[in-house]
């Protein structure tokens, strides 16, 4: 009866990750990970997953070269991902899609989510309608304000959208929220965390989800470029389409980049680069970097994109980071908008902000590289949320 | 024999359970949580516990969370609420708990908060979101100062689990008495009294209940149970926030404790 409940240390990235949490969040993480295990292993859930990924998601997204982005740099040949061509608009359902159906397995009535973008709270909302499961997200009323195009997207699919105005008033104190909501309501409820934070089971569940992105890459550059990529680039907030991209090439000699929110500058103290900025700590069950004060005390952020806006990031992100294996790089807003607009102009795509950041890591990186050399960037959603924001920022009034 | 292990052989002795109250170090400031700690002891407390406050407190509903808050805005540091401890400490020997979250404790380093908090004259921590599996290097941290690392167990810990629990915790055993966070409430579940002595057939450590205990009916009830300590902590610093002062605070005590059968 004690073997199976008291198993200690698990889900560790070196000295990251852990289960940082409250008692009776234990007895479930122990459930999830166990029905996680079983769903793992049986061809049904995968046959089901793909077939979503397939007839629903939009799946598999195009690798796309961009011709005149690489002309224009006159550097390494720069490929897109274009996860922003799926379901909902960003990477976000492959993640939500793959753990709704692990919640149906479970008998779970109810799915809990956090927002900040309002991404996965889109992609939450969407999974919830089409498995006639209820939804409801927590956001910070900040996010709220900035992102109220996809906070009236989620109510129109059927979801709950819960204000959050404790704290900084974004995603952490959503995540916040949404935590004390799963301690209370633990039973009957699925909390479908939205990247690859959080205690263990959840960073290993959500980078296996969005794995697909990696693994997609890997064999359409195989078929299209006649070989694996020497360089791939990501933004990572959370880090969740940075871990699915990167994981399929953990074992090969590819090049990992990693772009974090460097906001005003990491100079000013006001961005969310936690990896190339912040300490080790523990927050949302999880030893990580982490940007706080001297008391362990969690700073507030700031980032032109609300998805990066996040003090935290993945464990197993800040163990590529310790070893070595994979390198982070702060991007400022200003330098996002400028990938934003080169990719608007050059490719016809309006991406995301967050994955603006990549964009730009990868136009830095291509320039120093030879002309034949692949860099694959994850362009990890689309950005028709962030219109108000680049307006803003540009000094147009809408 | 420790000071917590003392307050509740005591309380046992006189055929009654402890009460432990939780007051947030720092709410409204350092200097009135002082009188009101001292209001708590001669309301009939027998342990104090005192909250660290922090930016994220997972495990708290809106009244610590606020109180937290204030804390925070009033400039309240982990050395300051040491200090205040040792304040404590130069006039009275009763049981002095900390509560806090993880990361102001690793924040400072294991080791040095262990001894820190030793010097200052703590009898024990309670940290609320460190589970059972992640809090060897902790209570390693404790035991080699001679402090009490106190668990905790929840309505969703099933009972073989709990005695694994209890056999790693120290001074007494946090029984949560709710899914939940922390927070004044209405009621007590109804599976407590069977919980509490399921609980005890697994362990010889006192057991304090927490989360939602409100009134001296509460209390009572509780006591009746056969909990051996009894947590209150938002309702009292729910009066604190609608500004009480500490001579409230001591009657609000005094009432808690009538609920404890003499």
């Amino acid at each position: 009866m004690v073997e199976a409940s008291v198993l200690r240390k698990k889900g560790r990235f070196g000295q990251f990750g852990g289960q940082y949490v409250p008692e009776t969040l234990m007895p479930a993480l122990h459930e999830l990970e166990e029905a996680y295990e079983e769903a793992k292993v049986d061809p049904s859930f995968r046959e089901e997953l793909e077939s979503y990924y397939r007839y629903y998601g939009g799946r598999p997204t195009p690798l796309y070269f961009a011709r005149r982005l690489t002309e224009h740099i006159g550097g390494a040949r720069i490929y897109l991902k274009r996860e922003d061509l799926c379901h909902g608009g960003a990477h976000k359902f492959n993640n939500v899609m793959g753990q709704a159906l692990l919640a149906k397995r479970m008998g779970k009535g109810r799915l809990i989510a956090e927002t900040g973008a309002g991404q996965h709270g889109v992609a939450t909302a969407m999974a919830g309608a089409v498995l006639g499961l209820p939804v409801e997200v927590y956001m910070g009323s900040v996010d709220v304000k900035r992102q109220s195009l996809n906070v009236f997207r989620m109510r129109l699919l059927g979801a709950a959208v819960h204000e959050v105005s404790e704290g900084t008033r974004t995603l952490k104190d959503a995540i916040n929220e949404a935590l004390r909501d799963w301690v209370t309501n633990v039973g009957t409820t699925y909390y479908l965390l939205g990247s690859v934070v959080g205690p263990h089971p959840y960073p290993t569940i959500v980078r296996d989800f969005q794995s697909v992105i990696g693994g997609e890459i890997r064999e359409q550059s195989k078929a299209q470029i006649g070989r694996l990529p020497d360089v791939l680039v990501a933004c990572v907030g959370g880090g969740s389409n940075a871990m699915g991209t990167f994981a399929p090439f953990l074992g090969e000699e590819t090049e990992l980049l990693g772009a974090e929110a460097g906001g005003l500058g990491l100079a000013s103290g006001k961005h969310a680069a936690s990896l190339t900025g912040g300490r080790v700590g523990i927050l949302h069950g999880a030893r990580s970097y982490l940007l706080q004060d001297e008391d362990g005390q969690v700073l507030e952020t700031h980032s032109i994109s609300a998805g990066l806006d996040y003090p935290g990031v993945g464990p197993q992100l800040a163990e590529l980071k310790d070893t070595k294996r994979a390198s982070f790089v702060a991007v400022t807003d200003e330098q996002a908008l400028e990938g934003f607009r080169a990719l608007a102009r050059l490719e016809g795509i309006l991406p995301a902000l967050e994955s603006a950041h990549a964009v730009f890591a990868a136009m830095q990186k291509a320039r120093d590289m030879d002309r034949d050399a692949v860099i694959i960037v994850t362009l990890s959603g689309r950005g028709d949320k962030d219109m108000a924001t680049v307006a803003d920022a540009m000094g147009v009034t809408l | 024999m420790s000071r917590l292990a003392g307050a509740f052989a005591a309380a046992r002795g006189e055929g009654r359970a402890a009460l432990v109250t939780y007051l947030m170090a720092g709410d409204p400031d350092l200097h009135r949580t002082e009188a009101f700690a001292r209001a708590c002891e001669e309301g009939g407390a027998d342990v104090i516990e005192l909250g660290i406050p922090f930016s994220d407190p997972i495990a708290d509903g809106p009244e610590i969370q606020r109180a937290g808050q204030r804390s925070l805005r009033s400039g309240t540091r982990t050395r300051d609420v040491l200090a205040l401890v040792a304040s404590l400490r130069r006039r009275t020997e009763i049981p002095l708990v900390l509560m806090s979250y993880a990361n102001p404790v690793f924040a400072m380093g294991l080791e040095t908060f262990a001894e820190q908090a030793r010097a200052a004259g703590v009898d024990g921590v309670v940290v609320p979101d460190l589970s059972w599996e992640d809090s060897d290097e902790i209570s390693g941290a404790l035991d080699g100062c001679g402090l009490d690392g106190i668990q905790l167990v929840a309505p969703s810990t099933p009972v073989g689990r709990a005695a694994a629990i209890a056999e790693s915790s120290r001074g007494f055993l946090y029984v949560v008495s709710r899914f939940g966070t922390t927070g004044a409430r209405a009621d007590l579940p109804n599976d407590l009294p069977a919980r509490i002595s399921d609980l005890h057939r697994v362990t010889d450590l006192p057991l304090a209940v927490g989360f939602g205990v409100t009134t001296a009916q509460h209390v009572r009830s509780l006591a009746d149970a056969g909990a051996d300590g009894i947590v209150v902590g938002s309702a009292i610093v729910q009066k604190i926030a609608e500004d009480a002062k500490p001579e409230a605070i001591a009657r609000f005590v005094a009432e808690l404790t009538s609920g404890l059968p003499a």
